[in-house]
């Protein structure tokens, strides 16, 4: 009993000190109230970054590919191409004359390079396999407003979906989202997708928070079969805008009491949390970007969008990416006017494509998704060269998450996300064979344990098998 | 494709052409295609599919057949196959998933289980039905789901066509979930749910003359598991003449639900998802039981899909269990395609198992229509089949494909949709005229 008492005292001391350190070097940063007294206690600000990554990059060899297709993730395609890669970054891309001394050179003549796929919406580590009761962590739905939670708090790193999202996938860098019960449903939390003991082991360094919304079908009938507001659509409205006019008020007050949720909030006022809004009707998106504009802030991407085609102009014109599903439809009402072409019409019109998962088992094939939507489009006369396509599930995903300037295409100084396909990654026969991540070699078919395999899938049946 | 009206291109009249047609069918030969007979062969290059009377009289090579007919279509070597055959399905039973209104899948709050019968529900004119005869399906089966007992009720096989007639065979079969999820229904262990299926099996024996009745109904917590009309329903079931699709997932259970063939020997099964059948593949295929297999399933989503991998038919084929893809398993069953596509390109990675073309193609044609009972009439081309034909404009298993034409019963079918009139509707947006509620 003492001992355990004089443990928490000195637990106490320790972090009272780490307090005033960091105080202090806020004081010298001058965004400090002013006070000549550190206080004795004080949390890390929000501008101090907590839980911060502890990622870094595993070594990897100094390679050359050469002789594949490659799309560069930015609308480029280069037949025979070389992609140099060293250090975790990538050095060059281009032609066959490109020189490969002092790089391990693997011969790709017949396959494809592609930049590391993106997910920008997935729910893998917060609602893991197994998909058990005790797993559902996703969606804090006790108030139709909760943006003072953050998805990495959620996210178990021994989901078994990551390793099958990178084997099958090919997927490197993923956005992990909180679900669409809440009007404001939290933090989001961008990943590296490499396996880790740790969330934080797999925070992608530098990313930018996003912060998901939900407008439709979900927050009113979660809250409205409570007999609670919103039960209705223009209860969502009225929730969101006073929550955003509270916000406002606690953003302009500097001595406001802080609080966990309005911080988030007046993150996304000033443009450091990128909006992620799951909606999906058409004059629905039209009425957020209205309210988006009343109160000051930016959406970034709707999410599913299912009727982004009836207003890509709009879209095209408020600089608003939808990330959406190729063939998913009907599921409730709000799908019912769910079409293949979504994606195609939207490229038509010149807005910003991102095709998306939100599922453990579309996330292995985002590839054959965008190929799907690509074809819809050329049925109907709108052809979207490879190239373009190969964007959606790359470069666009990683602007709408704010990491572009990282990862998302093959150019030099960027990370080394990289992925070798067997054959044309726009075609259902063909699969990821060697992924790497920051340089360093994450999955190999040709090399049964260069393949990750989860905590909970040890000594079970089926460990270490193909997936 | 180009038609080509009463033109014999490749040879002489024949009479048998015209007489007995079906009210809407025409007589057709198609020519210079890639053919897919979808029994698991390779398809044949320079092939002819003729159809007469709503069947198929011939499917093969072009080498020395001869016709006259109504219609010609040359394919130009696009690709021709079967219809494909989804199962299991809830087509046409649903409008919108979560439109409970609109949805017939799941009866929880009503008395019955496995007396329910889905074939006076099925909507012929739903959308999902519309979308997915576009999609290549011409076939499938669909059924209710389970929902407050461990038995889902009698599924129907349908067709896709535009006739207004969907259901080409009612009460084809009955579903039961003894994995996980019958677990639950059935007051929360598998133990309650064994009982519960013997329990019901004895007394549809009982009332089939086997035996004296013993109770009318079964409940737990005001829920029905059993009534006597669902006793009486499970008759069929039990003296199999009505086949028996068992959900389930765990090696064990598998093993469970083979076992139950030694009380039922009459038993009629269809393992349906069967996630870790790699794992017992050799004792299905003993048992001589068929399996509709979730084909891309490689997680442990439950306690009960440890062992989930997408090898898992590939090695079930190569233990010699029949195995067709089941559509549940999978966002939609047009979807089914794509799925068997995949399993052609797991084939090429180390140390996974997967299938050829031809054994592609035939789970998602030709086994799926045998399991449901149509062996040789649906899911192939071949003399005396069903005139269930599609053509395609590329490969059927490539994600960029879809069907130029359709035809059912040898009828060709309308490939529109609410959603191809959307598309039509949105291809600008331009309003300078009028709104576009006024385009259409």
């Amino acid at each position: 009993m003492n001992l355990t008492k004089k443990a928490l005292i000195a637990a106490a001391s320790a972090f009272a000190l780490a307090g005033c350190a960091t105080t202090s070097s806020a004081n010298t940063a001058g965004d400090d109230s002013g006070s000549d007294d550190a206080p004795r206690f004080a949390a890390k600000t929000e501008s101090e970054g907590p839980f911060p990554s502890t990622y870094s990059a595993y070594p990897g060899a100094p390679t050359a590919l050469v002789g594949a297709t490659v799309y560069d993730g930015a609308g480029n395609r280069i037949e025979g191409g070389t992609v140099l890669f060293r250090g975790g970054k990538v050095e060059a891309v281009g032609g066959s004359d490109l020189s490969t001394e002092g790089y391990t050179v693997l011969d790709g003549t017949g396959k494809f390079v592609t930049p590391g796929i993106i997910d920008i919406h997935s729910h893998l580590g917060d609602y893991p396999s197994p998909g058990v009761q005790a797993h559902n962590d996703g969606n804090e739905a006790t108030s139709p407003t909760t943006p003072d939670v953050w998805a990495e708090h959620s996210v178990w790193p021994q989901d078994p979906g990551f390793s099958r999202a990178m084997a099958n996938g090919g997927i490197t860098s993923l956005q992990i989202l909180p679900g669409s019960a809440n009007l404001m449903g939290g933090r989001s939390v961008t990943l590296k997708n490499v396996p880790s003991r740790t969330v934080q082991g797999m925070k992608f360094p530098g990313a930018p928070y996003g912060f998901k919304m939900a407008c439709g079908e979900n927050p009113k009938r979660v809250y409205g079969g409570r007999g609670r507001k919103p039960s209705t659509r223009m209860g969502n409205f009225a929730v969101n805008r006073q929550t955003w006019y509270d916000a406002i008020e606690y953003a302009n007050n500097e001595d406001a009491k802080r609080n966990l949720g309005k911080e988030t909030l007046k993150g996304v006022l000033e443009g450091e949390i990128l909006v992620h809004n799951h909606c999906y009707r058409a004059d629905e998106m039209a009425l957020v970007m209205d309210m988006a504009k009343e109160v000051g802030y930016k959406v970034t991407a709707f999410h599913h969008a299912i009727e982004a085609y009836k207003i890509g102009d709009l879209l095209r014109e408020n600089d608003v990416c939808s990330a959406i599903w190729a063939d998913w439809y009907g599921f409730k009402m709000e799908a019912y006017d769910a079409i293949m072409e979504n994606a195609a019409l939207l490229q038509k019109e010149g807005a910003c494509v991102v095709i998306h998962s939100d599922s453990q088992n579309d996330i292995q094939r985002l590839n054959q998704e965008a190929a799907k939507a690509q074809a819809a489009g050329a049925r109907m006369g709108i052809e979207i060269s490879d190239a373009d396509v190969i964007g959606w599930i790359t470069l666009n995903a990683a602007k709408a998450m704010g990491i572009d300037d990282m990862t998302g295409s093959l150019e030099r100084g960027k990370m080394a996300d990289v992925v070798l396909w067997n054959g044309d990654p726009l075609s259902v026969y063909s699969r990821p064979e060697k992924v790497w991540i920051d340089g360093a070699l994450m999955f190999d078919a040709m090399d049964r344990k260069r393949r990750p395999v989860s905590d909970f899938e040890l000594g079970q049946p089926g460990e270490g098998d193909v997936k | 494709m180009k038609r080509l009206l009463n033109t014999a291109i490749l040879g002489v009249a024949s009479a048998i052409a015209l007489s007995a047609a079906p009210a809407l069918a025409q007589d057709v030969v198609i020519a210079n295609a890639t053919v897919v007979t979808g029994d698991g062969s390779d398809p044949i290059e320079n092939g002819v599919v003729m159809i007469e009377n709503g069947r198929v009289t011939y499917a093969g090579t072009a080498n020395g057949q001869s016709f006259s007919t109504d219609l010609v279509v040359d394919a130009n070597g696009a690709w021709v196959t079967p219809g494909i055959f989804a199962t299991v399905t809830t087509l046409g039973l649903v409008d919108v998933g979560a439109v409970s209104e609109s949805n017939d899948s799941r009866a929880g709050g009503a008395p019955f289980s496995a007396s329910l019968d889905v074939a006076p529900a099925v909507n012929p004119n739903s959308q999902n039905i519309l979308i997915h005869r576009a999609a290549g399906i011409t076939r499938a089966a669909t059924t209710t789901l389970p929902s407050a007992s461990i038995f889902a009720g009698q599924g129907a096989i349908i067709d896709l066509d535009a006739d207004g007639n969907p259901i080409v065979k009612a009460r084809a079969f009955q579903m039961v979930d003894l994995g996980e999820g019958g677990a639950r229904r059935a007051g929360g262990s598998r133990a309650a749910s064994y009982t519960l299926f013997r329990a019901s099996l004895r007394e549809a024996q009982a009332l089939s003359g086997g035996g004296t009745p013993q109770t009318t109904e079964i409940t737990a917590d005001g829920e029905v598991l059993l009534n006597r009309f669902d006793a009486e329903a499970l008759k069929p079931v039990v003296a199999g003449t009505q086949k028996l699709y068992v959900a389930v997932e765990r090696a064990s259970d598998i093993r469970s639900v083979l076992a139950l063939k030694t009380e039922f020997p009459r038993l009629d099964l269809v393992l349906v998802g069967v996630s870790e059948g790699w794992m017992v593949a050799n004792e299905i295929a003993a048992a001589g039981v068929p399996v509709l297999a979730d084909p891309l399933d490689a997680l442990p989503t439950g306690f009960d899909q440890l062992a989930s991998t997408q090898s898992n038919v590939g090695r079930m084929k190569r233990a010699g269990v029949k195995v067709g893809l089941n559509a549940a398993g999978m966002e939609n069953p047009r979807r089914l395609a794509q799925q068997a596509g995949n399993l052609v390109g797991l084939a090429k990675m180390p140390g996974a198992s997967g299938l050829t073309w031809g054994e592609a193609f035939a789970s998602i044609s030709s086994i799926p229509a045998e399991i449901s009972g149509m062996g040789g009439k649906a899911g192939v081309l071949k003399s005396g089949a069903l005139g269930d034909v599609v053509i395609w404009d590329g490969d059927p298993l490539e994600v960029t494909s879809v069907p130029t034409a359709v035809f059912i019963g040898g009828v060709e079918q309308p490939l529109g949709s609410h959603q191809s009139r959307l598309k039509e509707r949105y291809r600008d947006l331009d309003e300078s005229d009028l709104p576009k509620a006024y385009d259409w």
